[in-house]
């Protein structure tokens, strides 16, 4: 048991049963199949941001153009399949993926070749790409965007008595992402790199470890990521609005780091990050359930991260550390 | 099977106009450990790059391992597949992964797409633990982990990629007495293996102890290799300062007024029942073991923690310091342990590292800070220190270690303290620019400052204390004047 809350995880785990417990107990709605098919449908696409970020944060740096840079991928993907007459599904995500790897190595580029620090960065990108995504647009969102597109994808339907609970196609994509990320970090050598490399730079690179590889894979995978989660988003909402995913950057960030990873590198994990997403989305349903006002979701969800990140703090501040490793090395 | 496992001749090694070595003679026996010694910018660090295959010297070098034909240089592969491996200070691993995972860590290079194949990897780094016959559990994460445990982890890992060559850098800067005593012990298990191993350290004492032979190199230039038999620490320090460092114990008799004055100090799982009392013009050794309590009664005399029981007297008048700009107003200085991170703000210039305890009394009476005054203060400061210094405008990471080391000196008595306190003074820091810092202190003290001298060097407390208090388990143990025992008694007091 103990075992169980020394990760972020495992508190994350516990917090999502708790909540969902009492959710279950004081709201009618919350335990249904409708409104659990609606949760995963509209966090399948901060999901896949999530598991993009925390790979960044693993290799030690910060992105926070990503979300942005779906954007772009977005507006450039359907206004090219438009102009060539539609396209289709497989087009659609090749394009959208090859958009979004490039963008990331465009931050990639910058930190490792330039070294620059990995915030100041993407802070010049984020204004470069929403800049330039405003200023070709003129602000315009599409709404007429192509049919294969438009149309739902439904991978998984149960009827009820009030009509049916479908789960579409964004789900499924999300939990590829999750298991291609997290074999990679997880399960293969290239991963530990990558948790070495965030972990001790300087060590890594006297271990002989190919740094640009390491960068490009991190802000590259992230970029891929952001493409994909691009797309799903205009999937679900069925449109391209250019200021959609402004901000989003934010959130994704707070849950990532509410799920284990560190700003310093070498720590997060895929899962921690799921389970991130997933606690925020959970409050803000919870709210919504409750009929707690909107205007106030900001503010709980800011003070539910602070709760959290102090909490896993406290154990290294708390007076009786100090007296039991202090005791520790008496007796030494 | 070859005698030697290494044999360098003629290895010069130039940057621009500057001769890093020169003409340098190294070998080393299979099974050997052999010691290279010198000073801070002796070149040791140089020849060690030279050997695993990051430097390339000038043409004329002549280098073979085992039974190969001699070369003009090691190539990074020459060095791999002789099994030459270096644990630098910092030992480069990783404290977010697990031991087995950082004793591994090559394999996660060499083949970046296989399987993480965490179970047979915690095998491997546990045959390797069990082979050098040490504690350590393969999933444990480094980061929990002392620095003499990594320590541990470093080796495995060197033994991980097959290393038959292994150069360690100050490999017992950071450990305990006890900690050292076991990593020598694993060092002479390496060698009975076969294992030829480099051992580069300040500590004469341990480098006796411990290796079979030793070379000296001063200013790039080879001075010899020696047997480490019949070999005094005091002869190794002439060989390497190339000054004849004859110290003489203190025997001061007249001190003036008491100056700070501890009576039945206690803080809860710290130290307790602490009392002792430093005149003006004296020395107090204080020393123990890590855990001792020796740093943190330091601590609560600068006002960084405060004592639970007892009271501390300065000039005679009790004082209860909340924090540290409390103890310095008081006539506090404290040099800290870890000085040259916690003590010095290396980015920064010279000048400015000097004035920072007392840029509010530069500012006076308005609120400017005069760069003239500033200047003046550390050049002052640089010249009353004998500091080495070409420009104080250059940041202080410009400067060798001894001189960072008077920097923060300077910048502690720049407040004109009464008391002063220096935690470890000489922790890696070479055999001549200790003795120039123990000159300054017994000048400081011939001056009338009163100062505590925090160290486990017995050698350092018999020469340069006058009175020493032996800490144990946060109690004092002993409480002695130096001169009246030999070292030897005196270590043995330390130690027991």
């Amino acid at each position: 048991m103990r075992k169980v809350f020394a990760s972020a995880e495992g508190i994350l785990g516990f917090l999502i049963i708790c909540l969902s417990v009492l959710l279950t107990l004081t709201t009618d709605s919350f335990a249904s199949i409708q409104n659990i098919f609606d949760l995963l449908n509209n966090q399948s696409v901060n999901i896949i941001f999530a598991v993009g970020l925390v790979v960044v944060l693993v290799a030690g740096g910060i992105d926070i153009s990503f979300s942005v840079a779906a954007s772009v991928v977005q507006y450039v993907v359907v206004t090219l399949l438009i102009s060539m007459g539609g396209g289709n599904w497989a087009i659609g995500l090749l394009l959208a993926a090859a958009t979004g790897i490039s963008l990331g190595l465009i931050n990639a580029l910058f930190i490792h070749r330039f070294r620059i620090v990995s915030i100041i960065v993407t802070i010049g990108t984020f204004n470069i790409f929403f800049g330039l995504l405003m200023y070709l647009s003129r602000g315009r969102s599409i709404y007429t965007i192509p049919d294969w597109l438009y149309a739902r994808v439904s991978i998984f339907s149960v009827e009820l008595e009030r009509g049916a609970a479908t789960l579409y196609l964004p789900v499924l994509v999300m939990f590829v992402m999750v298991v291609a990320t997290w074999l990679i970090l997880s399960r293969t050598g290239f991963g530990r790199q990558i948790y070495g490399f965030g972990s001790n730079p300087d060590a890594a690179r006297r271990s002989g470890i190919n740094v640009a590889l390491i960068q490009g894979f991190a802000y590259g995978w992230l970029g891929l990521c952001a493409g994909i989660a691009g797309m799903m988003q205009a999937h679900i909402v069925r449109e391209v609005v250019p200021n959609a995913l402004y901000g989003r950057e934010l959130d994704i960030l707070a849950a990532v780091v509410l799920g284990g990873a560190v700003l310093g590198g070498g720590r997060g994990t895929v899962l921690g990050a799921v389970l991130g997403v997933m606690l925020l989305a959970l409050i803000q349903n919870g709210l919504n359930l409750l009929g707690i006002s909107p205007f106030a979701f900001k503010m709980i969800v800011g003070a539910i991260i602070l709760c959290a990140i102090t909490a896993t703090n406290l154990d290294r501040i708390l007076p009786q550390t100090r007296r039991s490793t202090k005791g520790g090395a008496l007796d030494a | 099977m070859p005698d030697y496992a290494l044999r360098a001749q003629n290895v010069t090694q130039k940057f621009g106009a500057f001769v890093a070595l020169e003409d340098v003679s190294f070998d080393l026996k299979v099974g050997e450990v052999h010691c290279l010694a010198g000073e801070n910018g002796s070149g040791k660090s140089t020849l060690i790059k030279v050997i695993n295959g990051v430097n390339t010297p000038e043409p004329g070098a002549q280098i073979s391992f085992y039974d190969s034909a001699p070369a003009a240089r090691v190539s990074p592969t020459d060095a791999k597949r002789h099994g030459v491996h270096v644990i630098w200070q910092d030992l480069a691993l990783f404290p977010d992964l697990t031991v087995a995972e950082n004793i591994t860590f090559d394999s996660f290079i060499a083949a970046p797409f296989a399987p993480r194949g965490t179970a047979a990897k915690t095998d491997r780094a546990a045959q390797i633990i069990t082979r050098l016959g040490v504690k350590l559990d393969p999933h444990a994460k480094l980061g929990d982990l002392s620095i003499a445990k990594r320590q541990l982890v470093a080796i495995c890992r060197v033994l991980d990629a097959n290393a038959r060559i292994i150069f360690m850098d100050e490999p017992t800067a950071s450990l305990t007495r006890k900690e050292t005593q076991t990593l020598l012990d694993i060092v002479r298990k390496l060698s009975g293996d076969g294992i030829s191993i480099v051992f580069v350290s300040h500590r004469l004492a341990e480098v006796l102890d411990v290796c079979e032979r030793v070379t000296v190199l001063r200013d790039g230039a080879f001075v010899g290799s020696y047997p480490t038999e019949g070999m005094t620490q005091k002869r190794l320090s002439t060989l390497m300062t190339g000054l004849d460092l004859d110290e003489h114990p203190r025997d001061i008799e007249n001190f003036g007024e008491t100056a700070i004055e501890v009576r039945g100090l206690s803080r809860d799982a710290e130290y307790d029942d602490i009392s002792f009392s430093v005149r003006r013009g004296e020395i107090l050794g204080l020393t123990g073991l890590m855990g001792s309590g020796r740093t943190e009664i330091a601590l609560s005399l600068f006002g960084m923690t405060q004592a639970d029981q007892g009271a501390i007297l300065i000039d005679g008048k009790p004082v209860n310091f909340r924090n540290s700009r409390a103890a310095i107003a008081a006539g506090i200085a404290y040099v800290s342990e870890d000085r040259l991170n916690l003590g010095l703000v290396q980015s920064q210039s010279i000048i400015k590292n000097t004035a920072s305890t007392v840029l509010d009394d530069l500012a006076k009476p308005s609120f400017y800070l005069s760069p003239k005054r500033l200047r003046a203060l550390c050049i002052d400061w640089i010249a009353r220190l004998k500091t080495k210094v070409s420009d104080p405008r250059l940041p202080v990471s410009s400067l060798s270690g001894g001189n960072q080391q008077r920097i923060v000196l300077a910048k502690w008595l720049a407040t004109n303290p009464k008391v002063l306190i220096l935690d470890a003074p000489t922790v890696g820091v070479d055999v001549g620019a200790k003795a120039g810092i123990f000159e300054i202190v017994r000048e400081l003290a011939a001056k009338g400052m009163a100062i505590i001298l925090i160290s486990d060097e017995a050698s350092e407390i018999h020469t340069h204390t006058d009175r020493v208090l032996i800490l144990r388990g946060g109690k004092v143990h002993k409480d002695l004047k130096p001169a009246t025992v030999n070292e030897e008694a005196l270590e043995e007091m330390i130690n027991a």
